[in-house]
């Protein structure tokens, strides 16, 4: 392949995280626990999409067939979706909506650090955008991590369930994949060694705090998101986001 | 000549030229955040560049947030103010880099904010946000200082929800990105 498809499916990667982390937070809407989280929830979620779409923009003039960001986040199946896999797990309840946020946020955070000085100035460009957006994410995530770990029995037992349903999918963050390795090699992507030990460490220092035990390194399996190889779940979040514009093609508001 | 022209000509404007680019700064300057609607989207920092360009006006303009669903109608808003000053078929141009930052509010917009119950931005969008300390923040009502984060994310994106506890009426903080 060449670079300037290597570099569309990188952006797919970054844009379809974005986009199943707005699409989940959003299931959110009008039932969560306190109006303050739910307006939390809703903002975060926007900022994603609007992220999202900042991604699709370019690989779509990248991949130049013809689709644009809308047909790339709605036209697209299952197997065609890059996205990380914690990011389509269900949310249960709050400390596992919390924790997905968490580790996602630990990972986005310094992949951004790293894109917003990408040597390609498109890409630095919406990075630096979004990098502002996901220090207040992580803040969030990471506080209420903190406050459900330190908290009450019942809280910790939950936040604790939590880690053990989720541990799995974090090899996701801390794995080297080959294609982002040679895409940071020449500036473009985010260093993925630079990326799995920051997320390492930051997790590690808001579990300290939130008196959790930190898991053994989790090891791969047989699913890769990267791949396309995804978990139920992915499917019928799609089926429910993509739903409108198959059955009314081209429909506008 | 183009469909449009003849009635662009009929309207109670000479043809705009690249002398009237102070007035389309002052036209601009009417143009009002909808979200915010005492914040001029000049005060707010987001129009970054007023040009003439291949006999047309260009407008840069920087979005506040990734995802705020106002950025669309902003610039809707703002082509729809210029073509009403007279000036045809305006482009509007959006910007990404140099990242649009809180620290562009003008001290005008930052009064404006002040005396429409939101506590304008405090300290600079440069500092890293992790790890800094909470900046104080004054309570737009009664001025104490005294005041508490609720949650750092409130009606809009751009906002987050506080308390005062001095005068203990809630108000919304432009946050400092």
């Amino acid at each position: 392949m060449s670079q300037r498809n290597d570099l569309a499916e990188y952006l797919l990667r970054l844009g379809d995280s974005a986009l199943v982390t707005g699409q989940r937070l959003c299931e959110w809407c009008g039932r969560a626990p306190a109006l303050e989280e739910e307006l939390a929830l809703m903002n975060v979620g926007l900022d994603l999409i609007g992220q999202a779409r900042g991604w699709y923009d370019y690989a779509a003039e990248l991949l130049d067939d013809g689709r644009n960001a809308d047909a790339l986040a709605f036209k697209r199946e299952e197997r065609d979706f890059r996205n990380l896999l914690i990011v389509e797990q269900p949310n249960g309840d709050y400390a596992i909506t919390t924790l997905k946020l968490f580790f996602y946020d630990a990972w986005h955070l310094p992949t951004l650090e790293q894109l917003s000085e990408s040597s390609d100035e498109r890409i630095a460009g919406v990075a630096g955008k979004a990098l502002k957006e996901a220090r207040y994410h992580f803040k969030r995530s990471s506080e209420w991590v903190i406050r459900l770990g330190d908290g009450t029995d019942e809280s910790h037992r939950r936040i604790s369930d939590a880690v053990d349903r989720l541990w799995r999918y974090t090899i996701e963050m801390v794995n080297i994949d080959p294609l982002e390795q040679e895409l940071a090699k020449t500036g473009l992507a985010a260093d993925p060694a630079f990326v799995a030990e920051q997320w390492q460490a930051r997790v590690a220092k808001v579990f300290e705090e939130a008196t959790l035990k930190l898991p053994e390194p989790a090891v791969p399996f047989y699913l890769n998101g990267r791949q396309g190889l995804h978990t139920e779940h992915l499917g019928q979040l799609l089926a429910e986001m993509q739903f409108l514009p198959r059955a009314y093609p081209d429909a506008t508001w | 000549m183009l469909p449009g022209d003849l009635i662009a000509r009929e309207s109670a404007f000479d043809e705009r030229t690249a002398q009237d680019l102070p007035a389309a700064w002052d036209c601009l300057g009417q143009v009002m955040d909808p979200e915010v609607p005492v914040v001029s989207v000049v005060d707010l920092g987001m129009v970054r560049d007023v040009e003439w360009v291949d006999d047309h006006i260009r407008v840069k303009v920087s979005p506040t947030y990734s995802g705020c669903p106002a950025t669309e109608l902003i610039e809707q808003l703002i082509a729809e103010a210029l073509m009403e000053a007279g000036f045809r078929n305006p482009q509007i141009e959006r910007v990404l880099a140099p990242a649009w930052t809180t620290d562009w509010i003008t001290e005008q917009g930052r009064e404006h904010l002040r005396a429409y119950g939101i506590a304008p931005p405090a300290g600079s969008g440069k500092r890293a946000l992790i790890d800094a300390e909470t900046p104080v923040i004054t309570c737009p009502h009664c001025g104490s200082q005294d005041t508490e984060v609720v949650s750092q994310f409130g009606s809009t994106a751009c906002k987050a929800l506080y308390r005062c506890r001095s005068c203990q009426e809630p108000f919304d903080y432009f946050k400092c990105i």
